[in-house]
């Protein structure tokens, strides 16, 4: 069963959202950041997503060169392609989104324990390299280009798609001979990295119109799920992070 | 040379639940209590953004930062530790209010065998059904002892729940109403009552309606947002230490939080502790904190390691199994799960709590017969509604293709019409799991790291296969179109997320030799030092820590209020 909902907290009144869900006691609205989120009054103007073809200043690159980004481009787009349900990796800009997140923390594993000395481990004790993710992404898209030209002659991204499969299934089975890196553990990241462009919240660069979301009717950042809860599935008009800052 | 500050007359380690609990029993008796916290300051407010699964879930915002410190592990003594360089298994709390911030609220109490369990399990089945390897003892205290210090802490959260049929008995009924029911809840429920199990909705707290403590802290009620696990709630729904027992203790005008504290010792002389050093994180200063009690409350980890880098008590030696720090530890056997697919009915699990679920505990404690199964206790099992975030939630029916097109359509179709029953397996201790200083590795002070050596045991395998059937055995009486479940559990991989419920290392019991602290948590060979966490227990429940954890607290409170009395031993 599937019924749109229409009347979720963002149509809905501060009063009567304090009301339904008891945010009072002893006549008082408690609930730490309440008084931020709810809006006093209903603006159609908010929460719109920006029309697909609004200039959109987030897409140039932090961290890789342009030839890095089409294979990104690339890997992802086989790894998440667009199909009937809609939009792939490229559309909805993974590649982006995993350029970004090279370009900061994540990128220089600045979260990450980076001490020496370092070993080779057992698999279940986890990664034991000294190199960061950028280091990682750097020599793992230039194998993926080395091992395309080694087979098919021919750089990735002029591969067929199921010729680019062919060489990502050889990654995934550590059958390429790179010894730098972990060719599996490279494909795991890129495949990580791809889901969390797809379904991060869209201020991070992918999830493009929040159209990853919309594919498996996921609502996003909903303030309240009290009236759904109890309900056969209820299909939510997905909102992101942006929303909460109209308020 | 450390800058030396007043005495005060407590000071508390770590200001999590442990450390906000001690501080607002103590400064409502007037004692002045300073409270060390490593991390910074937290606030309900902090929240605005928190609908991010990226910042919060996959990098880990509210977690300690690596790269300052880590554990190291080994999965036995042969093989080299090397350090958790990334997060998997389990992820550490920091900052004010510590892992009590970012937990799911599922309250539980442990059963009464857990506490008596070596002493029930020979009595049951005989000696024999003990390995030998396992260093199974009881806890030096019993259900009924510990049973006012549970109905405080409930009381304190306002835990939303019904009364567990096979659990120890209450003196009073939980203080708010169980959470709502999903209609895969009510699967779930009408399954197992046709099993002739006994299910009840998970104590949460997550609130099901506005509450008002005995402390007079006022909270509202959970919305359901989905956002618990690895979040702060916006709302102050759930409960956690500074949306409860911190303010009460501030209110009071004898607590003083210093937040970018790191201790780095405790300070003794003549066999009592009389302080702490800590280095001021934003200055790098180190400052010497004088006073008469002190306090660890630091879950787990840094009580022990705390412990070790200050000579206070005899650390374990695997080898001859004597002394008692580091000793005992274990963990959750967690992936005894199954997950069942349906491809007729889509639910909203986008929604959720982190406690909102139903539990059955047929399989739990001593609940049923072990006689014929190599193993003891068991695990809960439920079907908990926490809500389906999108990156970490993409499973497909076995043999589906991990990426591309066929991941991609299966993933989506299933995406609302999956169900995982899951059971959280005890943890038994067995000799050489331990906890003790990295020769090789150190934090960003040049402290050595903890080292962990651990690993699954027959116990732990049998275990998991077991419970996975079960879970198994209820998604196909709930109609599952599809089912998928655990077939072996492998050995213990420290990159795979499975639970934050470590424990042990600074064991409570009757008796000085085998254990660390008394049953008021105060150190045997230290009258002033009391150490509360997880690290009290001797083993791990088929549960969630918190609940016994907090009841553990409110009793250290009372043993330290009668050792300022008396002094000496308090029991």
């Amino acid at each position: 069963m599937t019924e749109e909902n229409k009347e979720m907290p963002q149509d809905i009144s501060r009063r009567k959202f304090l009301r339904n869900t008891g945010y009072t006691v002893g006549g008082l609205a408690v609930g730490g950041i309440l008084g931020s989120l709810i809006p006093w009054r209903k603006d159609d103007k908010t929460n719109n997503p920006p029309p697909p073809h609004e200039e959109n200043f987030n897409q140039a690159l932090m961290y890789f060169t342009p030839e890095q980004f089409k294979i990104a481009e690339a890997v992802t787009e086989r790894i998440f392609p667009k199909d009937d349900n809609g939009p792939g990796a490229k559309e909805l800009g993974v590649a982006f989104f995993i350029d970004h997140q090279l370009a900061g923390d994540w990128g220089f594993n600045a979260r990450d324990y980076m001490q020496p000395p370092f070993y080779r481990g057992e698999k279940v004790q986890g990664y034991q390299g000294r190199l960061k993710r950028r280091d990682i992404f750097d020599i793992g898209l230039r194998e993926i280009d080395n091992h395309s030209m080694q087979t098919f002659k021919k750089t990735f991204i002029e591969l067929s798609g199921e010729e680019q499969d062919k060489i990502l299934q050889d990654f995934e089975g550590d059958k390429v001979n790179v010894t730098t890196i972990s060719p599996s553990g490279f494909f795991q990241m890129l495949r990580s990295a791809t889901l969390e462009g797809v379904y991060s919240d869209p201020l991070y660069g992918g999830n493009r119109n929040m159209d990853g979301w919309k594919m498996r009717n996921y609502p996003g950042s909903q303030m309240a799920y009290a009236d759904v809860i109890e309900k056969d599935f209820t299909k939510i008009k997905p909102q992101s992070l942006q929303s909460h800052m109209n308020h | 040379m450390a800058r030396k500050l007043p005495k005060v007359d407590v000071v508390v380690v770590g200001v999590g639940w442990a450390g906000g609990i001690i501080a607002s029993e103590l400064t409502k008796k007037g004692l002045k209590v300073v409270g060390l916290e490593r991390g910074k300051e937290r606030k309900t407010e902090d929240y605005f953004m928190v609908h991010d699964e990226l910042r919060y879930a996959l990098r880990y915002d509210l977690m300690q930062d690596l790269s300052k410190e880590t554990i190291s592990f080994r999965g036995n003594e042969r093989i080299r530790a090397l350090p958790m360089r990334q997060y998997g298994s389990f992820l550490i709390g920091d900052g004010l209010g510590g892992a009590g911030v970012h937990w799911n609220g599922q309250t539980f109490r442990f059963l009464p065998y857990d506490f008596e369990i070596r002493s029930k399990t020979m009595e049951r089945y005989g000696k024999s059904k003990i390995p030998a390897e396992m260093a199974l003892q009881d806890w030096g205290i019993t259900y009924d002892e510990l049973e006012p210090y549970y109905d405080k802490f409930e009381k304190t959260c306002g835990i939303s729940g019904e009364e567990n049929p096979l659990g120890g008995k209450r003196s009073d009924k939980y203080p708010t109403p169980p959470m709502k029911k999903s209609p895969a809840i009510k699967m779930f429920e009408e399954a197992t009552k046709n099993m002739k199990l006994h299910p009840y909705m998970m104590p949460s707290a997550n609130l099901s309606q506005s509450y008002t403590n005995p402390d007079g802290v006022a909270r509202a009620a959970c919305q359901y947002c989905a956002y618990c696990e690895r979040f702060g709630c916006e709302y102050g729904a759930k409960a956690d230490p500074v949306v409860t027992v911190i303010p009460v203790a501030k209110k009071t005008g004898k607590f003083e939080i210093r937040t970018h504290s790191n201790v780095r010792r405790i300070l003794h002389k003549g066999g009592k502790a009389t302080g702490v050093i800590y280095t001021d994180t934003t200055t790098g200063e180190d400052i010497e904190q004088p006073a008469d009690i002190v306090v660890l409350t630091s879950y787990v980890f840094n009580n022990i390691r705390l412990l070790l880098m200050s000579d206070i008590g005899k650390p374990y030696d695997p080898g001859s199994g004597r002394g008692v720090i580091g000793k005992n530890y274990a963990y959750q056997v967690i992936k005894g799960n199954a997950i069942g697919y349906f491809n007729d009915k889509q639910f909203n699990t986008y929604a959720g709590a982190g406690a909102l679920g139903m539990v059955i505990d047929d399989y739990n404690g001593d609940n049923f017969d072990h006689k014929d199964v190599d193993f003891i206790h068991g695990g809960m099992v439920s079907l908990s509604q926490t809500g389906l975030r999108p990156i970490q939630n993409n499973p497909v029916p076995q043999g589906t293709a991990a990426w591309g097109k066929e991941f991609k359509e299966t993933s989506l179709k299933y995406a609302n019409r999956y169900l995982s029953v899951a059971a959280q397996g005890s943890s038994m201790p067995f000799k050489h799991h331990y906890l003790d200083l990295d020769p090789t590795y150190k934090d960003a002070f040049g402290d050595p790291l903890i080292r962990i050596t651990f690993d699954f045991e027959k116990q732990d395998r049998n275990l998991a296969v077991f419970l996975a059937n079960k879970c198994a055995d209820i998604l196909k009486e709930m109609g599952a179109d599809h089912i998928d479940s655990l077939k072996e559990l492998g050995p213990y991989d420290i990159t795979t997320y499975q639970s934050t419920h470590n424990t042990g290392g600074v064991i409570m019991g009757a008796d000085p030799a085998t254990s660390a602290v008394n049953n008021y948590l105060q150190m045997w060979d230290m009258d002033n030092l009391f150490v509360v966490g997880a690290s009290a227990f001797a083993h791990n429940s088929g549960y969630n820590p918190t609940g016994t954890v907090g009841a553990f607290a409110y009793r250290a409170a009372e043993g330290i209020l009668k050792y300022r009395d008396k002094g000496g031993q308090v029991v």
